[in-house]
Formats: structure tokens, sequence, C-alpha cells
């Protein structure tokens, strides 16, 4: 417990020192005639827990290549602290790459696979130095007893625990991981998600982390930067993510179940679902045609409420339940707390929390009313 | 299966509904299929195995009209107590040394060198390939050629040298005998001919490395003799012992090149042991016996090399 203090203290006092932020302008990236990034810029600021969020193929990836280096871009600059670092090559980038396939060396122990950075002619660090430093990163991702294993005999948790304190033990400037718990079975993920978190804040080191899961990109992001097909569609808090969605891609790809999304129209100051249901009184700014999104947990169970609909399903998920409501032409998710009493084929009367209904022009863009 | 033959026949009345008398059941498919394959076996690999391992105690010659004639380990002791064998088989054993080791060294680097995609890697790596799909005795036969100290062109590519004073088949050098010479130029023949079957296997080991590997590596500013020492070489083991044990094997055994080039010469010079062991079973002599013992002896020796390199075969793959 000491150590871990001591070492998360050395390492705050050595982060003080060395200030580590990275920003991309206008990186555009082909390969060949697809464009996997375009024009995409961001920011990330020194001590962030930063994460690109998108779905499979929408550059996440790539991006992180580029500022690795392991990736050259077609346009734009990438810059560690202000200073571009496009001529560099990836070992002089000064980074920690954590990859989704766990890339240890095969045929070298865990203790090795942990030294091997640091056993880089660049760097010249004592053996006696590697052994206290690879010590207090076992202990920090609890692996000491594993250290003599051949890392082929690790499981897959094990596996990338170690490639995690592979990319610490050398105090990089920034890290860079590209999925790293996908692979991992969900408990694992769970825990694993938690002790992340834990060591960046301890260490506090600037993570660049990537994702295609939004339960990982709440839960450990500071700010979360949202790509599809290649651009930035959000960048902002986990709560502005969540809250206030700037597209329907992002509202649609936050929150689990998916939020409720409806045409609609605005007639006569009230705003009206296309089989005539009368959702909400209509504000000024909102167009005449547009797309109305409530979350789950919005929609919730009322005796004196002003919308009924019969239950299709029930999906209960012990500390939630997720209630169908099929109302009018449309089918409503409800999210509520515990197990619900509620039968299939029931009459439920339900309110809907109208200050808290997301507008989204036509183009999907949100609509702040 | 009923209702549809049911509702065929009801159809076309007159269609001949298969029963199950005359159809093969799968067994007898099955005998049909692996009997004639086992006879085949029996008669040219089998009884030949076992009827050689007798004659191999016996004294006996395929062209006397005389029984074999048990003699024990006769045969044995005299091939284990003669100097001429033991000649051959060090000859051999140079061969075999010298051979695979080139090859394993050229093989290997042929293979780093086409790894990398260019333009035109598919077309060069095809064309290295090519001396392994010749004919033995073919290359043997125009390397002979190339050697000739006359017309051959090998000679006059050895910069500082007399090219009409080098004589590579007949092992000498301005007529003065030089000892190796002709053992080396069948070495560089089986190393042209043969380093595209290493590199080829190596290739598809090379491919095997995931690119990640070398990235984490790059990022870890591991030099590239490093990855070359802890990445590619333990990857592609496997692979590169496999490709040894195949090309040790076939050394062990090489015989068609030799003959087509050397016929042994000069002298007992290239005599490898299994052009030896033709000497004594086909050659004027016919001692059926005496041979059989003899390839007994180099089928143990094959034997016990391919168990070792399979031990570290496994050893090497448990480590990956």
């Amino acid at each position: 417990m000491v150590n871990r203090r001591l070492l998360s203290a050395i390492c705050y006092l050595l982060s003080a020192i060395r200030m580590s932020n990275i920003s991309l302008s206008n990186i555009t990236k082909k390969f060949r005639s697809v464009i996997a990034l375009a024009d995409v810029s961001f920011r990330v600021n020194d001590g962030e827990f930063f994460v690109l969020l998108g779905p499979t193929g929408a550059g996440k990836t790539t991006t992180l290549r580029v500022i690795a280096g392991l990736e050259k871009q077609d346009a734009g600059s990438v810059a560690f602290d202000g200073e571009a670092i496009d001529a560099l090559t990836p070992a002089d980038r000064d980074i920690a790459f954590v990859f989704q396939q766990y890339s240890l060396y095969p045929t070298m122990s865990v203790y090795d696979n942990l030294a091997f950075p640091l056993r880089s002619p660049v760097h010249r660090v004592s053996e006696e130095e590697i052994k206290t430093k690879i010590r207090g990163v076992a202990e920090i991702l609890r692996i000491s007893h594993l250290l003599d294993r051949k890392t082929a005999r690790l499981s897959g948790g094990e596996m990338q625990r170690v490639s995690i304190g592979r990319a610490i033990v050398r105090d990089p400037r920034v890290f860079l991981m590209d999925e790293p718990l996908s692979n991992l079975d969900a408990k694992l993920r769970e825990s694993l998600r938690v002790e992340l978190k834990h060591i960046q804040k301890s260490l506090g080191k600037t993570i660049l982390y990537v994702t295609h899961d939004q339960i990982e990109a709440l839960t450990m992001a500071d700010r979360i930067a949202v790509l599809n097909e290649g651009q930035i569609v959000q960048e902002g808090a986990p709560d502005d993510i969540y809250d206030r969605p700037a597209t329907t891609f992002v509202a649609q790809l936050v929150g689990t179940p998916r939020i409720n999304l409806f045409e609609a129209t605005r007639q006569n100051g009230v705003v009206t679902l296309k089989d005539g249901t009368v959702m909400v009184e209509s504000k000024p700014n909102l167009p005449d045609a547009l797309l109305l999104g409530i979350r789950p947990e919005d929609v919730k169970p009322d005796a004196n409420g002003k919308f009924s609909g019969q239950i299709l399903l029930k999906e209960p998920l012990g500390v939630e339940t997720v209630l169908h409501i099929k109302t009018g032409e449309q089918t409503l998710l409800s999210l509520v707390p515990g197990m619900s009493d509620a039968k299939i084929g029931d009459v439920l009367k339900f309110s809907i929390a109208s200050d808290k209904l997301h507008f989204f022009d036509t183009n999907r863009k949100r609509v702040n009313a | 299966m009923a209702t549809v033959t049911a509702e065929s026949s009801t159809s076309k009345p007159f269609v001949r509904v298969p029963t199950r008398r005359n159809q093969l059941s799968d067994r007898a498919v099955m005998n049909l299929f692996i009997w004639p394959t086992l006879i085949l076996l029996i008669i040219f690999n089998f009884f030949p195995l076992f009827y050689s391992l007798y004659l191999s105690f016996t004294s006996y010659r395929a062209t006397s009209p005389t029984a074999p004639v048990w003699v024990g380990i006769q045969n044995y002791t005299n091939i284990l107590t003669d100097p001429d064998l033991w000649q051959a088989f060090t000859t051999s054993g140079r061969y075999v040394l010298f051979s695979v080791a080139l090859q394993t060294v050229v093989g290997f680097g042929l293979a780093l060198l086409v790894r990398g995609k260019f333009r035109g890697s598919g077309v060069v790596t095809t064309l290295i390939l090519i001396p392994m799909m010749l004919s033995p005795v073919v290359v043997g036969l125009f390397w002979k050629l190339i050697y000739n100290p006359s017309f051959g062109f090998f000679n006059y590519a050895i910069p500082f040298i007399n090219p009409a004073a080098l004589d590579m088949i007949g092992s000498r050098f301005a007529d003065i005998p030089v000892q190796y010479l002709a053992l080396a130029s069948v070495i560089l023949v089986d190393v042209w001919m043969w380093s595209p079957f290493v590199m080829l296997l190596v290739l598809s080991g090379l491919n095997a490395i995931p690119d990640y590997l070398y990235e984490a590596a790059a990022i870890d500013r591991a030099s590239s003799w490093f990855q070359f020492w802890r990445i590619t070489v333990p990857q592609v083991m496997p692979l590169l012992l496999i490709a040894v044990l195949f090309r040790t094997i076939e050394a062990l055994k090489s015989f068609d090149l030799v003959m087509g080039m050397t016929g042994g010469g000069p002298g007992n010079q290239t005599e490898l042991i299994a052009v030896y062991l033709f000497r004594v079973a086909f050659q004027g002599q016919f001692r059926s016996g005496y041979a059989s013992a003899l390839a007994y002896i180099i089928l143990i020796i094959v034997i016990a090399i391919s168990n070792l390199y399979i031990r570290y075969l496994n050893q090497a793959k448990g480590e990956a």
C-alpha cells in the first residue's frame, strides 16, 4: 500500500513536470479510395481520460494509429504539447500503445515482457531499477504471481493486464488504448474498467481510449468524442453526450435500451406523432417536421399518466425492467427501476417527462427547445 | 425418404425404384476404396520392406540362381567395419551438414527479401521457386555443362582466376587435384535447387506473424536486430525446423543429383551413402543381402535424426 502511494506520488511529480496533451488538427486519411478520416480535429488535455467512441469502421483505430505514427495521415497534423510530431517515428513519439489483441512477445516470460520497453538501448535503465519498476507495476495490476510465467500460459485477462503493465512501466507521455477490454468476458471487463480508471486517476496520465462500447465510454471518460464515418459528430463530457446528443446518431449510440425515436410534426402549437397522438405543447423554435427522442427512463408508469398503452413485452434485468409499450402505432420502450409486476397484455398508464424530450430536425441534428 | 419414393413412383409409374438390395452399403463402398490401396501398399511397400529385412541377414545375389543363405548379422558386421563405407558416410555427413546449413541461411534470407510486398513480388517469388520444380537429373546434367571448364559460364563468373584452369566436377585446379571441390560443386547445386523450398516454408511462417507484434515492438523502441531475434525467429522456428527436417532426410538420401553430375567421382570424392548403396546393390556386384543390410542402417539413421528434430519441433511449438 505504501509502495503504491509512493509510486503514484512519484508519477504525479513526473507528470507535473512534463505536460502531455494531444491535439489533432484537420487529420485526413484515405485508404486508396476509401476515406477513413475526414478532417478530424480534437484536443486531449493533460491528465485527461479521453474516449473516442464510435461504431466499427468509424475510423477510431485509424485515428489512434495516426497518433502513434503507425499510419501516416494524408493531411493535417498531430501535435504533443503544441509541438508537431508528424516527422517522428513511433519510437520517438514516446507513447505507449495497448492493442486490442494482447500483443505480448510469445517466447518471453511476463517479467521479460514487462522489462522489454525498459531494456531498449534508448532508455539505459539499470537492471536493478527495472526490477523495482516491474514490481511496482505488477502490484498495481495484481500480476506479481505471474512474473515468471511464459505468456502463452496466461488467460485473456491476465494477458491484457500484462499488456497494460508494459504500457505503464515505461511512463510514457500518453497512453493510447485500442479497445483493450473488448476481448475479455463481461465480468473481467467490468473489473478492469474500474482498475484502469483508478490507475489513470492515481498516475494522472493522459489516456486516449478507443471503444465501441458506450458503457465503457460513459463510465471511464472525462470527455468523449463520438466518431462516425471518419468524422467527429460530438465532443463533450459524458453527461453532455447523454443528455444533449447532437444528432440522432449519438442519441441512438449512447444509452441502453435505445432511445425511442419517432417522426413527429408541429401543428397548431402542439407536437403530434404520425398517428395523431399529441405529445407536448410546441415551443416556438421547433421546425414543422421533426424527430422526437424519448429516453426509456423518461417513460414512467403513472396511474394519473396522460398516456396509456398495452404491454407487449417485458425484459426483467434485475435492477431494472424494460417494458415494451404499444401505444397507437408506436412501440415505446420504458425503463422502470427494479422488477416490475406489470404483465404482458396489461394496459398501462404512463407519463413522459416533457422537459427531457429531445428534438431533432429532418437532418437529424439537435434542436434545442 | 419413403414418401419421396412413393410420390415419384406415382407420378412416373414405370421408373424403377431403387431398392436397398442393389445399392452398395457404406461398408462395401469403404472396402472398395480401402482394399485396392492396401493391396498395392502390401505388394510394393510392406513386402519389400520385410523381405529386404530378411535378405539383410542372408548372403544373396539377385543375379545368381542360388537361394539366400542365412548368415546372421554377418552383413552388418562387414558393413560397420568397412572403411569404404565409413568414407561414404563421412562424405554424406559433410554433404548434409553444408548443404542443409546453407539452404537454411539462403532460404531464410530469400524469404525475408520477398516477404515485403513490392511491385512484381509474386512473379519474383514464383521465379525463385523454379529450381525446385525441376527434375534432379536434369538439374545435374545442365549444371555439369555450366561447370564445364571450356564452355561453361560458371568459371567465367568467378573473378581473378583463369576460367580454363578450374575444373569443379573433376575437383582440379590447374591440373592439381583439390579436395572437396567436386563435393562443393554438388552442394552448391543442391543449395541452388532447394533453398526455395526452405524459403517457401519460412515465408508461410513469416506471413503468419501478426503485424501488431512488430508495431508493439516499434513503439517499445526495440531495435530491428532485437525484433528479428525475439519475434521473427521464435515465431518461424517450428516451420523452419520442418524445412530443415525435410531437407536433412532428403540430403541423406540424395542420389539422382549426384549421379547426374559426378556419378560419385572423381574417385569416390562425391560418393554419398546412397550412391555407394546403389553401386553395391546394382552395379556389377549385385550384393543384395549386403545392400539390404546397408539400406536398413540408413533407414535407422534417418529415423533417429527425424526423431531428434521432432523433439526440437515440439519444444519450439511449446514455446511459441
